[in-house]
């Protein structure tokens, strides 16, 4: 038997709410510990108990960090979801499974390996209590997984005394569940094993985290003084993030007193409202949401917009339309995003790919809203937001001063002779701000939705009007100077066929470029990162006949968008989707990319 | 159009310890129509503002949509003004205060902005005391749709097409009361003597300080059978006292009228001096407050005057603890924990 060393899938099959998520990451936290890629997605169901919960486990030595089809080796502790767990092993796979209780006969099959490890009785006949029964039966199949894989089992003290470091008297019971699970493997099993674990010295200097974690760094760091929010799945856990972060480093640990408000709103709109009303203050401020809570703080951003008001805006994607599937992953807001609010209105977005873009991204963001003063929607999804991914740690620039963009202080009032709040004195269609409480005598305007003219005077003169319209274009074109910038994987243009791609696709459409290049299929590569599209995007776009536009969702929004903004003819776009809930997988980019090229070039040839 | 007022003024107009005149404090001319209650609470809010020695640069006016939305023009030119969405003026005001606690945030709103499209801010800025003014000019109607009803008409109310309105109406004061609101006071646009010392001492609270002012709309709202016409509310008006406001150290040199004499220290050491009419009612009591609005509407009047009073509890700021500079204030070396502090960040990480 063929051996797979660092290089297959682990799907867990567990009951919500019975501790298997800290079990499952200690499994995985214990590979990313022996230096091999590994990557965590938790399935989970819009539940707190009860319910069946799945979190897949991919090793890759090779780096590969998306999600990939296949299960080599399903760990069934759920008796409810037992059947079809068994059914979706890949075949020569493994099933590991609690065999407290018989299987049926009808669940058996022939092409895959059943390990029963009675892990209830085990459980039962080791601890008293309940509590501790249900925890721990997680762990014991950890440790016989370990024990399967050959896992430098050192790794697990380590690990245990760093988690558990303040509660020293919790690293025992643990180490005594993993050695139960290992034991019972050493004497009973007797098979072949062919997944196997060793330890490699490839991650260097990562870090393991989730993308919620980062932005509420990011926003540590990014200087915000002011988060308003209000609690929504998936993107809960970056204000909580922030919270925890404030405690640590804005709270005057002999007052208590905190440089820092933070205010759970009533719903989404209060939330973005007093978002807006803290930068109009000049206090950096934001929220965090998700595709409903965009929906309603729709009217505010048009506001925001029109008004010229800086807001960083977090919204975690998840898989809509209405309340969709709360619990899994989508890039569907793109366009709610890009054209929020009624009339003519643009918004820039942002599109980090790894925990490592989420900070440095929202700490840019509130650089950038006041730069251009504007909201910044920073465009993640549930797969980065609440998975752990490997990333590169996080870096800060002591040197780089925050961007405050043009604001005028007391003395800049001074010198000034009669203050314009939309007057575009630089030509670039960024005018100047004040902030209220300035100045005794200068620089007080008045702040609306209506239309106004150049020094802020409410007008419905058709001429004014049109000039600020005009203006906010200008802006936006400056705005692709500003924004970061895309990601090109080719020194040089190989072929006519290139590849766009954004956010968590990243992954995976990096192996699929590799597999495709395999197959003698040569794409281009570029993953964009921002929204106005930045000048290198845009000469990509121009030096490839067919663009191949990945993205996690039905309708094709970023293609929509390319088409919408550059005028590409929708000939020259075609869309490569995914939009189960799960994250896409390099297999579905290469099935229909490979698909596409082969009609295409039966097409050309005619 | 945003109109500009001439610029001429008496030589000899009064000024304060600033040394600004009222017309300092005065905004554009109001476009609202000829005789329009909100006028009159503008005038107040002047009067207020320049009485009280405030900076106008230290205060933002805030607002949502509507006509009394649109007042915040018509005052405080000097000071930066917000005029936001509707019904959603309370976030903004939220958030701008969070910013900078130094400044006076005052709030216009109206009573469709309050009370139906703004209700669930309006219920939530009350419940965390956030220190500022908050004043509806309540007419009952929309007046900027041309009159339809809105949620404080009266049931029975006649509008100007000769409807009778079949809801019930929101008692906005009663309503504050009930959610914990620190500074409850109800007033009518026609009464500046009343208002202006209320709105004074709005501006001394330590905390959410509520002003529903009935505010008769000219245009939509005035005909016979209305219950927040200028007739009706001047028949039905039962004020709970006369007011007065005594700025810290000033001497109280009011006269008052027959009555019982009252005076509320108030948070910055200035005091509210009252004459007492009805000697069950006691502003510092919640209990008694609520009762003499139930009273009131038994009897189909209006109480006017200081309703409720409690400056026992804490403001936002305190609540949430933020620091004695504003946030507004901070730079990167209050905030930015640099790149040392990563080093540990990505240990614990790995």
């Amino acid at each position: 038997m063929s051996e797979k060393i660092n290089d297959f899938v682990v799907r867990f099959a567990n009951v919500n709410g019975t501790g298997s998520a800290s079990a499952n990451l200690l499994f995985c936290k214990a590979i990313f510990r022996m230096g091999v890629p590994v990557t965590p997605k938790n399935i989970f169901p819009s539940n707190i108990q009860g319910l069946p919960t799945w979190y897949e486990v991919r090793v890759s030595e090779k780096g590969y960090l998306g999600r990939r089809d296949g299960i080599d080796l399903m760990v069934a502790v759920n008796a409810q979801s037992m059947e079809a767990d068994i059914k979706s092993v890949s075949p020569g796979g493994y099933i590991l499974y609690d065999s407290s209780r018989k299987l049926p006969v009808h669940f058996h099959r022939e092409d895959i390996h059943f390990i029963p490890i009675p892990l209830m009785e085990m459980c039962n006949a080791t601890y008293t209590d309940a509590r501790l029964r249900l925890l721990f039966k997680n762990i014991i199949y950890v440790g016989a997984l370990a024990e399967l894989m050959q896992f430098d089992f050192s790794v697990f003290e380590t690990l245990l005394a760093d988690q558990f470091k303040g509660k020293e008297k919790l690293i025992a019971p643990n180490l005594n569940a993993l050695k139960l699970g290992a034991d019972y493997v050493k004497s009973n099993f007797k098979g072949d094993f062919n997944l196997k674990v060793e330890r490699r010295n490839l991650l260097g200097d990562s870090i393991m985290t989730d993308g919620n974690s980062a932005c509420g760094l990011g926003a540590i760091y990014g200087g915000a003084t002011f988060a308003a929010w209000y609690p929504i799945t998936p993107s809960t856990s970056v204000v909580e993030a922030f919270m925890d972060y404030a405690d640590e480093f804005r709270e005057d640990k002999e007052t208590g007193k905190r440089k820092v408000a933070i205010i759970q709103a009533e719903d989404e709109l209060a939330a973005i409202g007093m978002v807006i009303g803290a930068n109009w203050n000049g206090s950096r401020g934001f929220t965090a949401t998700s595709g409903p809570g965009l929906s309603l703080m729709n009217e505010f951003l048009g506001l925001a917009y029109f008004a010229e008001i800086p807001l960083v805006l977090i919204d975690v994607q998840r898989t809509g339309p209405s309340t969709g599937m709360p619990t899994r992953t989508q890039q569907s807001d793109i366009l709610e995003a890009a054209y929020a609010s009624h009339g003519d209105t643009r918004h820039i977005l942002l599109f980090p790919s790894t925990p490592k873009e989420c900070f440095d991204l929202t700490a840019t963001a509130f650089d950038l809203s006041e730069q251009l003063q504007t909201p910044i929607i920073i465009m993640t999804d549930l797969d980065l937001g609440m998975n752990d991914h490997i990333s590169a740690p996080f870096t800060w620039d002591d040197e780089k001063d925050y961007q405050r963009g043009k604001v005028l202080d007391y003395e800049d009032l001074e010198e000034i002779q009669r203050f314009g709040r939309y007057l575009d004195v630089d030509d670039d269609g960024i005018t100047y701000r004040t902030i209220p409480g300035t100045h005794p005598t200068k620089g007080s305007f008045f702040t609306r939705g209506t239309s106004r003219d150049e020094y802020a005077a409410y007008t419905e003169n058709s001429p004014a009007y049109q000039r600020n319209m005009d203006r906010l274009v200008k802006k936006w074109i400056t705005a692709r100077n500003y924004v970061p910038t895309s990601v090109l994987y080719q020194q040089e243009n190989t072929t006519e066929y290139g590849m766009l791609f954004f956010g968590t696709s990243q992954y995976s459409a990096e192996e699929a470029m590799d597999i495709l290049k395999e197959n003698h299929h040569q794409v281009d590569g570029i993953r964009i990162k921002s929204f106005p599209f930045d000048p290198v995007a845009i000469t990509f776009l121009e030096q490839h006949k067919y663009i191949f536009v990945i993205e996690q969702n039905r309708d094709a929004q970023m293609k929509s968008l390319l088409m919408i903004e550059l005028g590409i003819s929708a000939e020259r776009l075609i869309s490569i989707l995914n939009y189960d809930g799960l994250p896409i997988t390099a297999s579905n980019i290469v099935n229909q990319i490979t698909h596409s090229l082969k009609r295409v070039e039966k097409y050309t040839s005619i | 159009m945003t109109f500009i007022k001439p610029k001429f003024r008496h030589p000899d107009l009064p000024k304060n310890k600033l040394g600004y005149t009222i017309s300092y404090y005065e905004g554009a001319l109001s476009t609202l129509c000829a005789g329009c209650g909100h006028d009159s609470i503008s005038a107040a809010i002047i009067q207020s503002a320049f009485e009280m020695n405030i900076e106008p640069h230290k205060l933002a006016k805030l607002s949502g949509i509507g006509c009394s939305s649109k007042t915040p023009t018509y005052f405080l030119g000097n000071s930066h003004g917000f005029n936001s969405v509707h019904g959603r003026m309370p976030s903004v005001a939220t958030g701008a205060n969070m910013a900078n606690k130094e400044l006076i945030y005052l709030g216009v709103s109206g009573d469709g902005d309050t009370a139906s499209i703004g209700m669930g801010q309006f219920v939530h800025v009350i419940r965390r005391n956030l220190k500022m003014i908050y004043i509806v000019m309540n007419n009952g109607c929309y007046g900027l749709t041309k009159g339809q009803d809105s949620a404080t008409a009266d049931n029975g109310s006649i509008s100007k097409a000769g409807i009778v309105n079949q809801f019930q109406a929101i008692d906005l004061c009663g309503l504050a009361i009930e959610l914990g609101a620190t500074f409850v006071a109800q007033s009518f646009s026609g009464d500046k003597k009343q208002l202006v010392p209320l709105i004074k001492a709005a501006m001394a609270h330590n905390g959410f300080a509520f002003i529903n002012v009935i505010s008769p709309c000219v245009t939509f709202n005035n005909n016979k059978g209305s219950t927040k016409s200028y007739d009706f509310v001047r028949d039905h008006l039962e004020a709970t006292g006369t007011f007065d406001f005594v700025p810290e150290m000033e001497e109280i040199t009011t006269n008052y009228e027959s009555g019982e004499k009252h005076a509320i220290k108030l948070h910055d050491g200035s005091l509210l001096s009252f004459n007492k009419l009805d000697s069950d009612w006691d502003p510092l009591d919640r209990f008694s407050a609520m009762k003499a609005i139930h009273n009131a509407r038994e009897k189909n009047e209006i109480i006017t005057g200081l309703l409720y009073l409690n400056q026992g509890a804490m403001d936002l700021h305190e609540l949430v603890n933020t620091c004695d500079k504003p946030l507004n204030s901070l730079k990167k070396e209050d905030l930015c924990p640099g790149s040392g502090a990563l080093v540990s960040i990505n240990a614990g990480l790995r």
